[in-house]
Formats: C-alpha cells, structure tokens, sequence
C-alpha cells in the first residue's frame, strides 16, 4: 500500500485567496478612481507636424503649420480648435471660444470632414472666433497631432510646439485654465 | 400606405446619428492593389486600435476614424513605408494605447514575466508532483 | 398584478434561502439533527418560487406591460415575439433573475436527485448553495430590482438594441447562465466537502454529472456566442478577446480542468486538493466575470449596464463569497491528504499536464484581461489584445494538445511510453507529413502552421483508445472522451484554417458588375428597400457561383431600426462543406458604386461545430455516467428486494 504523499506546503494553499486579494485591491482602484475614457495625445511638448489644409469657409484663409511660427505674432502661443459642424459639443463651447478670442487669444480651427456649407452654416448659427480655418476631409492632420475626437483644443507656443491639449468642450469654468495654459507657453 | 411610407424614409434614414457627410477616405474601404502588400497592410491593421470605438481593431471597425486610418496605413504601405515604422508613428502620436502588438517596455514587462512565472511554476509544480513519486 | 406576484416570489424565494442556509447549517450540528429533512424540500421550492418569479418577467415582457420600468427601457410593442421574449434576459436586470433562478433550480434539482453523498456533506452543500444565492437574491431585490413598477406608464418602450434582435439572443444567454451558474453546484460541493473534510471517489463521482452538466451547456454557450458575434458584427471575426468573451471563456478552462480533476479523483482517489480548488475557482470565476461586465472597470463591445454602485455590490459579494470559500481552503485542505501515488509516464500524470496548463492559460487569460486596468491604476493607457493572447496562451496549449494526444492511451498509476510508441506511430506521421507539406506548399504563419500540423494527427489520436475494441460493448463515457477530443482537433482545424486561408475582397461596384473572391464569381443584381416589422433596409439581391457552378442567391442587408435608432448589418451566408462565403453590403458612394465586403473562408464552420462536437462528447459521457449509475441503483434495489424476500 502506498503512504499518502507530503502534504501540500502551507504557502500554497494561501496564495489563491493572496491572489485573490490583489485582484479586490486593484478593482476597488478602477472603481472608485476610474480613468477616462479618453484618449490623451502623446505629442504634447513635440513641436506641430508640417501641414497645409485648403479653406474651409470662403471667408477666412486656410491653415497650414508655418501659421504658428510666423508674422508678428512669432512667440506668440495660439489655440487650435479641432472641431465639426455635425459635433454637438462644438456649439456648446462656442461661447467659451468668444470670449477667449474677446481676451486678444488667437484661434485657428480645424474643421474635421465637413463640407463648405455644413461649416459656413455652423459658424453663422454659433458664431466665429477663428483667425484661420483649415479643411481636413481625411483627418490626416487630426491623426497627426494625436488627437482623437471632437472638440478637442491645443495650446501652441510661439514655436510651434504643442504644450497643452484640452479634450472635450471647454466649459465657461475651464476658460480661466486656458488662459492660464497660454501664459506658460510663452515662455 | 404605411408600408410604402416606411420604404421611403429607408431612403431618407442613413444620416441618422451625428455622423460626418463626407464620404470615407479613399482607401478606408478599397484594397491595394498589391496582394502582398495588401496582405501585409491588413496584418497591420489588424494590430491597431480604433480609438472610438470600445474595443476593436481598425480592420473591423466602421466609424469614420477608422476608416481614416485605414486609409492612411494603406497609402504610406503601397509608398513603400515599413509597417512597423507605420505603427510607431501612431504610438508616438496616441502612444501604447492604440497598438495591440505587445511592447516590452517600462510599462508592459509584466505581461510578460508573469507567463514567464507561470512557465516556471508550471515545471515547479509538476516536477514535484511528478517527479518525487511512483518510484514504487 | 403579475409584476407584484412575480416580485412576492422572487421576496419568498429569498427567505427560503435564508432559511435553507440557517436549517442546513444547524443541522450539521448536534442539536440541530433534527432539522435535515426540511433541507431538501425547502432547496425544491425555493427553486420553483424562482423559477415561478422568472416566468412572470417573461409574461411581463411577452405582454408589453409598459407600466414595468423594465419593459419600457427594454422592449417595444412592434418587436416581434420571440425578441420579445427572449429581451427579457437581454438586460442587466432580466439576466440577474435568471442568474438566480437557474441557481435556485441547480440547487433545488440537487436535493431532489442527489443520493449518494453522505448526508453531512449534502446539508453542508445545500448551505452553501444557499448562502451564494442570498447574496444574489439581496443584490437583486435591494438593487436591481426587476418588477419596479413606472408611474405613469410609459407610451411606448424604448426597444431593443437592434444588434441584440436576433436569434442568438435566444440561445447564448440562456445556455452560457446555465453553464455558469450550474457551475455554482459544483463550488456548493467543495464547500460541502470542505467543511465536512469528505473529499473522495464517492464525493467525486457525486460531483461528476453536476460539472458535466454545467460544462456543457457553457461549451454550447460560447460556441453560440462566437458564431453570432461571427455573423452579426459584420466582419467576419468570431473570438477578439474581449473582456466580455474571456468573462466566458476564464470559468470554462477551470471547468474543463476540473472535470479532468474530478475523473482522476473518482477512478484513482489522487488530486484532491486539486479538485477542491477547482471546484472553487470555476464558479469564482464566473462571479468574477458577471463582476467585470456589470460594473464598466473594463470597456467592452458587450459590456451590460455601465454602473459602479452596482458593481460595488457585486464585488462585496464575490469578497465574502470567494474571500470565504478560499479561506476555509486555506484552513481546511492542508487536513485533506492527497490520495494514491502515480508515476509521471501514467493517465493521472497526463491529466495533472493538463490541470497545470489550463490552469496557466486562465491565469493568463485574467491577468491580460485585467492588465490594462493595473496600467490605468499607475497612469498610462494600454492595450490587450489577440496579438498578446493568442502567442502567449498558445505556449501552454500547444504542449497540452501534445499530451491529449497520449493521455487517453496512457494506463493509471504506471505505464511506458514505449508500450503506446506503435499507436503513437501514425498521428506522428501525420503531424510530420503535415507539416512538411504545409511548409512546402503554403506561406503561413507560425500559429496557423502549428495549428494545421497538428490537428490531423490530434484527430486520429483522439480516435485511438477505441482501437481493438469491442465497439458494441465500448462504455458511452470513452465514446464521450473520443467525440469531445475529436471536437478539439476540428475546432483547432477550423481556427487554423480561417487563419491561414481566407480572402477578402473590398469592391465597390455598379448593379450588374461581377466581383472574385476565391473560387466565388459573385454579381450585383440589384438594391431594393425592403421593410421589416420594426425595421426598413436596402436589400442587395446578389447571385454566387462557386468554381462556374450554377448561382445561388444571397441577400445581405444594410437595416436602419427606428426604436432604438441604430443601422446593423446583417450579412449574408452560403456554406459549403468546405467552406464559407460571407457577404456583407455597404454604404453607396457618390459616383453610384456600392461597397461589398466579400470573405472566402475555408472550413471555417469546423470552429463551431467542433465547439459542438465537445458538448456532444460531454453529453454523451453524461448519458453513461447516469446510465451506470441507474444500472447500480436498480440492481441495489433488486438485491434489498430479495433480501427481504429471503429474511421472510
């Protein structure tokens, strides 16, 4: 007759419910301190990928990245708004990019697949706080700056650099924090 | 007259969500002409994340970004662009987040030592278990 | 009035699972003795209350009844009737009670049946099973409450996710919580054997059916699940893992260990420990993974109702549950000795390869799925996907599907490998001709080549053991192992073969245009608007012709549902024996041309019908195993008959 084997070493037996109890930890975290859902550009502090994108609306010139670097305004940080006629959350923040342009800040847009139209008729129902506006029908500089969704807003110093990006409407409590973020990309 | 009321908004029903008008990029749904090419593309795209949507790839994904991507990971392959070079371009721009393809970086190490220790365990275990008995 | 009966039956079911907890608890002790016999008939009705609570949300939802909250958030009067029926479990709420009503019908089918096990450890089961399901019944009744009644009535619901309207609705839920939740029986009989320290060959082949049962019904789940993901997305994948698919997947690699377990333990009296633990960890797992769907820590495809306070619950739940099954493990299975001895070259040797590799992958599987959870709790963004899970998992399958091929020829406690090397013979060589030929004629990766290699060699090996026998007298169990072996070899073939050779075709083309792909011609004969009962759709009439054969017609849709507003796609399929040709229809573009998407996948239905083939395996081994069972116990009665006979 055999004799019954060693018993199992206490350790083991314990390490399930210690695994157990890892796994209670780390979902306790994902519960109560969940993560956006949010994608987060991993350009910030690289400088603008080079583009030029036609005109969006007949009124204003189209954009291309020397329009960050160049004229009177060099070392001057500009915000660049992605945005989109059929985005809701653009109307929303238009508003809030007034009165940010009111403050003297200048704002280049993108307008992500949009037609002439659909962008003119955006901007006469909300308004136009942008000095430029470029078309991107493929969203090929979109996809170049790390940018995932509309509206999304960047702050780019005089250099071209980027130095700040604000996924999501800026809603009336987050223009002081934009401003703010221009001020530190001057210098 | 319902019914034929019905047939005509099916016409009229596409743009429903807050969608784009523009139609998809040129090659989001149009293969290379290369089949090889084509092959090694879609290997590619197979491995990327769509980034609106909650989890899939790009190659199976219809939203509009997608299909962007799609378009340009075509393009940049038929200029003859590597496709790893083509995948660290986007995680430079998205970072790890929108690769599938495993990365043994400061972030990810664990996911692979922890099948290491697994592998090891494995043997532990059965060697033990295996090892010492049945010299009866 | 039926929302309130079925509310009072699910309260009442409640409290008699409180007091099947309480009497089978007390009645482990002394002074309790006497209250065994009200266990079992108390276990009986709770699970008819629940079964009876279950069926007024059906009522409920097959009648429209837009005064229940439930129903006006879920379904739609326009819906036809069997999404309305099945739009009962298609929802957070409606799928909690069928949790809990399969749980009580588990445990109630067990008190009715179950007659082998000594009677400490059936009550200390019965507890057990009792204590899981108040858990459940509370989170239900204080959270998620089913029948809460809406004031005024809505005027018409809000309807059914359009991707959920179809006929996999109707099986995969069902199927997949009845192999879940039956998998509670089988964690009820760990506790049991662990409280009452009766872990042996009786209580394994006690437990056997139990896990059989919820095995199958969980293989069939998935299965189903695959194929209408497969169909209904649109793209042709069938497994992605997701966080959802692996929820599934995770309780179905530990049941299939523990089966394999509970096998050694009944014939050899070996593994014990092993089979407790597994026991444990399979329903574990499914508490964990209904935990990961209901509670959004985890983005998904197929994640359910996105809410932390639920999902807080359930995790105070799975802490006491888990956290109390693992601590009376811990306090407990060191007194469980370990049973007879084996040499490595031997069955339970081969069985033990293969708990440790399933059990590897599940550790896997979760620590992947949960990854990139760890990685947002320390800042960062990643992602987790097949290129990580496929590579890796297949380091400890492939070694496991090696050793199934010898496994079964192997004798208990001792044998040789050299014994079997002739038999071994003719599945190596075709692994062998395989591969050289594949490598020769094809340009594959590595995964699909191992895969295609092997699978010929592990067919033939899984019809071995029934070489030289008797096939008239060979046991329904060993024509079970033979069928549930033979599964995996053609759902590996299956896999491999989709992998490796399918063709896509992206055209966009003009009414009368003939696309290729593969060996299929397929011709755009026409679009015309068709309308549904709750749905309008643009119907492309196309004709198929395989290798110039005669065409068939196929009529994939775009569809545009109004309640909800969602456009689905709904593929069009023609299957062959050796092969499938998948065909989807896509949007117009300006110049009048329309987008099709045409796959050519060969064999790739072998992935489902081996998944079927291994339910079928367990199905029939289950038939033997109660078979035999029934045998002994008619012949038992038939000698005490003649005892008696005889004493008179």
């Amino acid at each position: 007759m055999n004799a019954p084997s060693p018993r199992p070493r206490g350790w083991t037996l314990w390490l399930p419910l210690a695994l157990f109890g890892g796994f209670v930890v780390l979902v306790l975290f994902g519960l109560f301190r969940p993560a956006g859902r949010e994608v987060a550009s991993a350009m910030i502090g690289k400088p603008l990928p080079a583009f030029e994108l036609r005109a969006a609306v007949p009124d204003r010139p189209g954009l291309s990245s020397r329009d960050f670097r160049a004229g009177t305004g060099a070392g001057k940080p500009r915000l660049l708004n992605i945005f989109a006629s059929w985005c809701i959350p653009c109307a929303v923040e238009a508003p809030q990019l007034e009165q940010l342009r009111a403050a003297g800040v200048e704002i280049n847009g993108i307008a992500i697949r949009d037609r002439q139209e659909d962008v003119a008729a955006f901007l006469a129902r909300n308004g136009n706080p942008f000095a430029r506006i470029g078309a991107d029908d493929l969203s090929a500089v979109q996809l170049g700056i790390g940018s995932s969704g509309v509206p999304e807003t960047f702050v780019i110093d005089g250099k071209g650099v980027i130095r700040y990006q604000h996924i999501g409407e800026i809603r009336p409590d987050q223009v002081p924090l934009i401003l703010e973020k221009l001020k530190e990309a001057k210098r | 007259m319902k019914r034929y009321l019905l047939l005509v908004l099916a016409f009229w029903a596409a743009p429903l969500a807050a969608q784009d008008s523009l139609p998809p990029a040129p090659y989001a749904y149009r293969q290379l002409d290369d089949p090889k090419l084509e092959a090694q593309a879609q290997e590619l795209m197979e491995t990327l994340r769509c980034l609106k949507c909650q989890s899939q790839s790009i190659a199976d994904s219809d939203a509009p970004m997608a299909g962007d991507m799609r378009s340009q990971v075509r393009q940049r392959i038929a200029a003859g662009e590597d496709p790893e070079k083509i995948r660290a371009w986007l995680v430079e721009r998205y970072g790890d987040y929108v690769s599938y393809s495993p990365r043994v970086t400061a972030l990810t190490w664990p996911l692979f030592a922890v099948p290491l220790l697994l592998l090891v365990l494995a043997v532990l275990l059965l060697g033990r278990r295996l090892g010492g008995k049945g010299r009866s | 009035m039926i929302a309130e009966f079925g509310l009072a039956a699910l309260w009442l079911a409640a409290a008699l699972a409180g007091l099947q907890l309480v009497a089978g608890s007390l009645a482990l002790t002394a002074r309790g003795k006497d209250l065994a016999g009200i266990v079992r008939p108390v276990a009986v009705v709770q699970g008819v209350l629940a079964l009876i609570a279950f069926a007024a949300l059906i009522v409920l939802f097959c009648q429209t009844d837009l005064s229940v909250k439930l129903v006006a958030m879920n379904s739609h009067s326009a819906k036809p009737l069997i999404y309305k029926l099945s739009g009962a479990w298609g929802n957070h709420e409606g799928s909690m009670l069928l949790w809990v009503t399969v749980m009580g019908l588990a445990g109630g089918f067990v008190a009715l049946v179950e007659r082998r096990l000594p009677e400490q450890t059936m009550l200390a089961t019965l507890a057990g099973q009792a204590f899981v399901s108040l858990g459940f019944y509370a989170f239900l009744l204080i959270s998620s409450n089913p029948f809460e009644r809406l004031n005024p009535p809505a005027p018409e619901g809000q309807g059914l996710n359009p991707l959920l309207q179809d006929i996999g609705l109707a099986f995969h839920p069902p199927t997949l919580y009845l192999g879940y939740v039956g998998l509670s029986v089988a964690f009820s009989f760990a506790i049991g054997a662990l409280v009452t320290r009766e872990v042996g060959p009786a209580f394994a082949r006690a437990m056997r059916p139990w896990v059989l049962g919820a095995w199958i019904f969980l293989t069939i789940g998935i299965t189903a699940g695959s194929y209408w993901a497969y169909y209904e997305l649109g793209w042709g994948g069938w497994w992605f893992w997701d966080p959802v698919e692996n929820a599934s997947l995770m309780p179905w690699l530990a049941a299939t260990a523990l089966l394999h377990s509970v096998s050694v333990l009944a014939a050899r009296n070996a593994l014990r420990a092993w089979t407790v633990m597994l026991g444990v960890v399979a329903f574990s797992m499914s508490m964990v993974g209904t935990f990961l769907v209901r509670s959004g820590i985890l983005t998904s495809v197929h994640a359910f109702a996105v809410d932390p306070e639920r999902g807080t619950f359930i995790l105070a739940l799975l802490a006491i549950n888990i956290g109390g099954a693992l601590t009376l493990f811990g306090l407990r299975a060191a007194t469980v000795t370990e049973g007879e001895r084996f040499s490595v070259v031997s069955r339970e040797g081969a069985l033990v390869f293969n708990n440790v590799m399933l059990s590897a992958i599940l550790g896997i599987v979760l620590f992947g799925t949960l990854y990139p959870l760890l990685a947002e709790v320390m800042g960062a963004k990643v992602s987790v996907g097949p290129p990580y899970f496929n590579p890796v998992s297949a380091i400890f399958a492939v070694p496991m599907l090696l050793v199934l091929a010898v496994g079964p020829l192997l004798r208990w406690r001792r044998d040789s490998l050299a014994r079997i090397r002739w038999s071994m013979a003719v599945p190596a060589a075709l692994v062998v001709l395989s591969a050289a030929g594949l490598a020769i004629r094809a340009q594959l990766h590595i995964l699909p080549f191992i895969g295609l290699a092997l699978a010929g060699g592990l067919a033939v090996a899984s019809v071995l053991p029934l070489k030289g026998r008797n096939l008239a007298r060979v046991p329904l169990a060993v024509w079970g192992m033979v069928a549930a072996h033979l599964g995996v070899a053609v759902a590996l073939f299956g896999m491999a073969s989709e992998s490796a050779f399918s063709v896509e075709r992206l055209v966009a083309v003009r009414i009368g245009e003939t696309s290729e792909v593969g060996p299929w011609r397929v011709t755009l004969g026409g679009i015309e608007p068709v309308a549904g009962p709750n749905w309008t759709a643009l119907q492309a009439n196309m004709a198929a012709s395989y290798r110039g054969g005669a065409p068939v017609e196929i009529h994939p849709q775009a569809r545009s549902f109004w309640a909800p507003p969602q456009q689905t796609s709904e593929s069009s399929l023609l299957t062959r024996w050796n092969g499938q040709l998948y065909a989807v229809i896509g949007d117009q573009a300006e110049d009048g041309r329309w987008q099709l998407r045409l796959w050519w996948k060969p064999f790739v239905t072998l992935i489902w019908f081996g998944g079927l083939l291994i339910a079928l395996g367990g199905f029939l081994a289950l038939l033997g195993r109660v078979a035999s069972d029934l045998r002994r116990h008619i012949a038992r009665g038939k000698i005490a008959d003649r005892r008696m006979e005889q004493g008179r």
